[in-house]
């Protein structure tokens, strides 16, 4: 069980890491990945260890939905990178700075 | 009808009301019903009057409560009593004769709905002066029938002396209706009540002390002084001449003026109980007769020697009623009552007529001035006939009804030889000037052949009311007949009735006196044996003076008038200057003040709201920059606070650390803010 939540903590924080010091919006789109996965993990892992006895599959079916709508989140995250690179010519998030004041 | 005697003054009122507010704009319609309501009030009015003969003058008194206060009383009622009866009669007759000749004279005037409605509204007031039943309603009326007279005088307002006149009128009268009030609220005062019978009870009683009755009866007789034109307030009835003729005749000729004379008779009780207010009210008669039958000698507008001949004879009856009451005091016989009422009655028969008859001559002539007139019998035998009737009527000649009623008047002043040698010579110079003006009037050669050619008989609508007067003025006075047992004296009276009797010595001197007076008018005028010029220099200083009235108008002018308008322009200058300026100043400093208090507003005020305003902008615009618009510093930013949320509970120490942390990066982030400052375009899109 530890090694399971190990596992997912160093995969969030990897995540985190990349989402936060990327500057590649592909990038930052594959540490979100990284994230989803790593929630994945701790769904599953606490489904088997948890609420197995009561023969529950709650944490595994979540995890199945959590990958559809990851790859649907996916893909408009691709979209809007296409949009982005066709108007800056480029998809470094730092020069992406419409947001600011 | 006699229960009914209410409803008399509400036909005219409802005359008035209907023309003002409905029929304004169908004048036939308007005259038509403003006749059409007055002749029902006058067959209503005659009603009364049989009534009233038919229960042996027993009076009636109805009321209804008006104001009721803890210490005054007021109600609405009538009194009717013979001399009511006679006086509804009277107003009633002349009202219904007036108003059908206007619908001749008036012909094709702009305002003849107006004109009507003005009418009824006075014959209204007129009525209920006359049926009220104490002196709180009388004065009501009193005040009303001022408010017309002013309304109909200056009826052609277009005319400035016409308007000048309306509001001579009004304020000269309305001296005398001062006193009024002041003698009305002494009675209120002292007798605690305004009905008539009650106050005369009281007076009876004896118990108010000779000097209130003598000073209240003298301040009413101030009002009576001023409606009846008595001397000195006599000035406003001669230019009130400048209204129509029919409302001259109806007004200032049998109604209106009759007021006064009707108020002293009224209040006879009153009168009677003081010699002292008796004898002021026989002597300002006297007075006024004389003054005003002089200056009639003298005028040569047909309408002002009317207007002083009316002056005169209500002094005429005045003094009749003076002396009545100064004999009664002292427990004398004396036909003063009845011949003042009976006079009245007379009078205002003969005058409307008179009047009337006047109104005829200038519509066909188109002048006031009798130097342009001259001859015109021929041309208008009606008016011609019916005027010399009145006049003869006037001058007292057997046996015209004036006769009857003028005779009793000498003999009222009988035991007064002054008033008596004064009443023959007034009675004389009215003969006099009476026929001056109707042989310059209707005989000779016309002295304007212009004037004289356009000249006419009226229309019927003037000649038929000229002929009902005509026929009263003849027969009116034949219910006064000293043969009758039970003729006016018995039936008018106050106290106890005097019983007339024919005084032959008596009518033959004034029958004399005014055959004498008829004779001099045809020797100067018609025969022209004796020049009037001649007269005129030889008494040079006399005539100047009555031509000029006395010079009463110009003394007005000068002891009234110009003092009164100093005295408002130094007020003006006061007001222009001190007032004025202090109000100024007031107005200068709050503006000064206020520019203060703005300037406090502006600067301290307002200067407080924007400094506000100013510091948030200040901060906004520095901290606007941690708005980065990079999602990468937001995102880290949230985490950061989760960590810190979870932080919180496990160690303070590392807690604050990391809240240092934050706050030095949030500010470093500050610090380069101008690192990548401006915003990226976006490009064009090249492709799309």
């Amino acid at each position: 069980m530890g090694h399971y939540i190990a596992l997912a903590g160093v995969l969030f924080a990897i995540g985190i890491f990349g989402v936060l010091t990327r500057r590649n919006a592909i990038g930052i789109l594959m540490s979100l990945e990284l994230m989803f996965n790593a929630a994945n993990i701790n769904f599953v892992a606490f489904n088997k260890y948890i609420a197995s006895s009561s023969g529950t599959l709650t944490g595994q079916i979540f995890a199945i939905f959590i990958v559809v709508v990851a790859a649907a989140e996916a893909v408009v995250g691709l979209a809007i990178v296409l949009l982005i690179y066709r108007n800056w010519k480029g998809i470094d998030v730092d020069r992406i700075n419409i947001m600011k004041w | 009808m006699l229960e009914n005697a209410f409803l008399i003054p509400f036909y005219p009122l409802f005359a008035f009301v209907i023309i003002v507010f409905f029929t304004r704009w169908k004048e036939k319609l308007s005259s038509y019903l403003s006749i059409g309501m007055i002749l029902i009030g006058l067959v209503h009015s005659i009603g009364v009057l049989i009534q009233m003969i038919a229960r042996h003058g027993e009076p009636l008194e109805m009321s209804i409560p008006f104001i009721n206060l803890p210490e005054l009383q007021l109600e609405l009622g009538i009194w009717i009593d013979p001399l009511t009866a006679v006086m509804l009669v009277v107003v009633a007759v002349v009202s219904s004769c007036v108003q059908i000749y206007s619908l001749g004279y008036m012909h094709g005037d702009p305002r003849w709905s107006r004109y009507f409605s003005y009418l009824s509204l006075f014959t209204f007031s007129m009525l209920g002066l006359v049926i009220a039943n104490n002196f709180f309603m009388i004065f009501i009326f009193w005040e009303l029938v001022g408010l017309t007279s002013y309304l109909l005088i200056g009826f052609w307002f277009e005319k400035k002396s016409a308007s000048d006149a309306g509001k001579k009128a009004f304020i000269t009268t309305r001296i005398g209706d001062l006193g009024f009030i002041v003698g009305l609220l002494m009675l209120g005062l002292y007798a605690g009540t305004f009905n008539y019978q009650e106050v005369f009870g009281i007076v009876k009683s004896g118990t108010l002390s000779p000097a209130i009755l003598a000073t209240a009866g003298i301040f009413i007789f101030c009002g009576a002084v001023g409606k009846s034109a008595q001397f000195p307030l006599h000035v406003w009835l001669p230019d009130a001449m400048e209204g129509p003729t029919p409302v001259s005749a109806l007004i200032h000729a049998a109604t209106m003026v009759a007021a006064g004379v009707y108020l002293v008779a009224r209040a006879m009780p009153l009168f009677s109980a003081s010699a002292t207010a008796s004898m002021v009210v026989a002597i300002i008669g006297l007075i006024t007769s004389f003054m005003a039958a002089t200056i009639a000698l003298t005028q040569f507008d047909i309408k002002r020697v009317l207007a002083y001949s009316t002056v005169s004879q209500l002094g005429y009856m005045i003094m009749a009623l003076g002396l009545y009451g100064v004999d009664t005091y002292h427990h004398h016989h004396s036909p003063g009552f009845y011949a003042g009422t009976f006079h009245l009655m007379t009078h205002a028969f003969f005058k409307a007529l008179l009047f009337l008859g006047a109104g005829s001559v200038i519509h066909a002539v188109h002048s006031n001035d009798i130097r342009d007139m001259g001859g015109l019998y021929g041309k208008m035998k009606i008016t011609a006939i019916t005027f010399v009737v009145a006049s003869l009527s006037i001058a007292g000649i057997f046996p015209l009804s004036g006769f009857w009623s003028k005779d009793e008047i000498v003999a009222a002043t009988s035991g007064h030889p002054i008033f008596m040698f004064f009443t023959l010579a007034i009675a004389f110079m009215t003969a006099f000037y009476m026929f001056r003006l109707c042989f310059l009037t209707f005989t000779g050669k016309p002295r304007d052949q212009h004037k004289f050619d356009h000249a006419h008989e009226s229309p019927k609508s003037m000649t038929v009311p000229l002929m009902v007067l005509g026929f009263l003025s003849v027969f009116a006075g034949w219910v006064g007949l000293p043969w009758l047992s039970h003729g006016f004296s018995s039936f008018v009276f106050h106290g106890e009735a005097y019983h007339a009797h024919a005084n032959y010595l008596l009518m033959l001197i004034s029958t004399v006196v005014a055959v004498s007076g008829i004779g001099l008018a045809y020797a100067m005028y018609y025969k022209k044996a004796i020049s009037p010029d001649t007269i005129v220099a030889k008494f040079k200083p006399i005539y100047t003076l009555l031509y000029n009235k006395y010079y009463f108008d110009e003394l007005y002018e000068a002891a009234v008038i110009q003092p009164l308008m100093g005295f408002s322009r130094v007020l003006w200058w006061f007001d222009a200057n001190i007032v004025d300026g202090l109000v100024n100043l007031t107005g200068w400093l709050t503006v000064k003040w206020a520019d203060i208090k703005m300037w406090f507003d502006k600067w301290v005020v307002d200067g407080a709201v924007n400094g506000i305003g100013y510091v948030c902008m200040f901060f906004s615009w520095l901290f606007r920059y941690i708005q980065s618009g990079s999602f990468q510093f937001y995102a880290l930013v949230v985490i950061l606070a989760a960590i810190e949320i979870l932080m919180f509970r496990v160690s303070l120490l590392t807690f604050y650390i990391l809240l240092a942390g934050v706050i030095i990066m949030a500010l470093l982030r500050l610090a380069l803010k101008n690192n990548r400052s401006g915003r990226m375009k976006a490009e064009p899109n090249i492709e799309a």
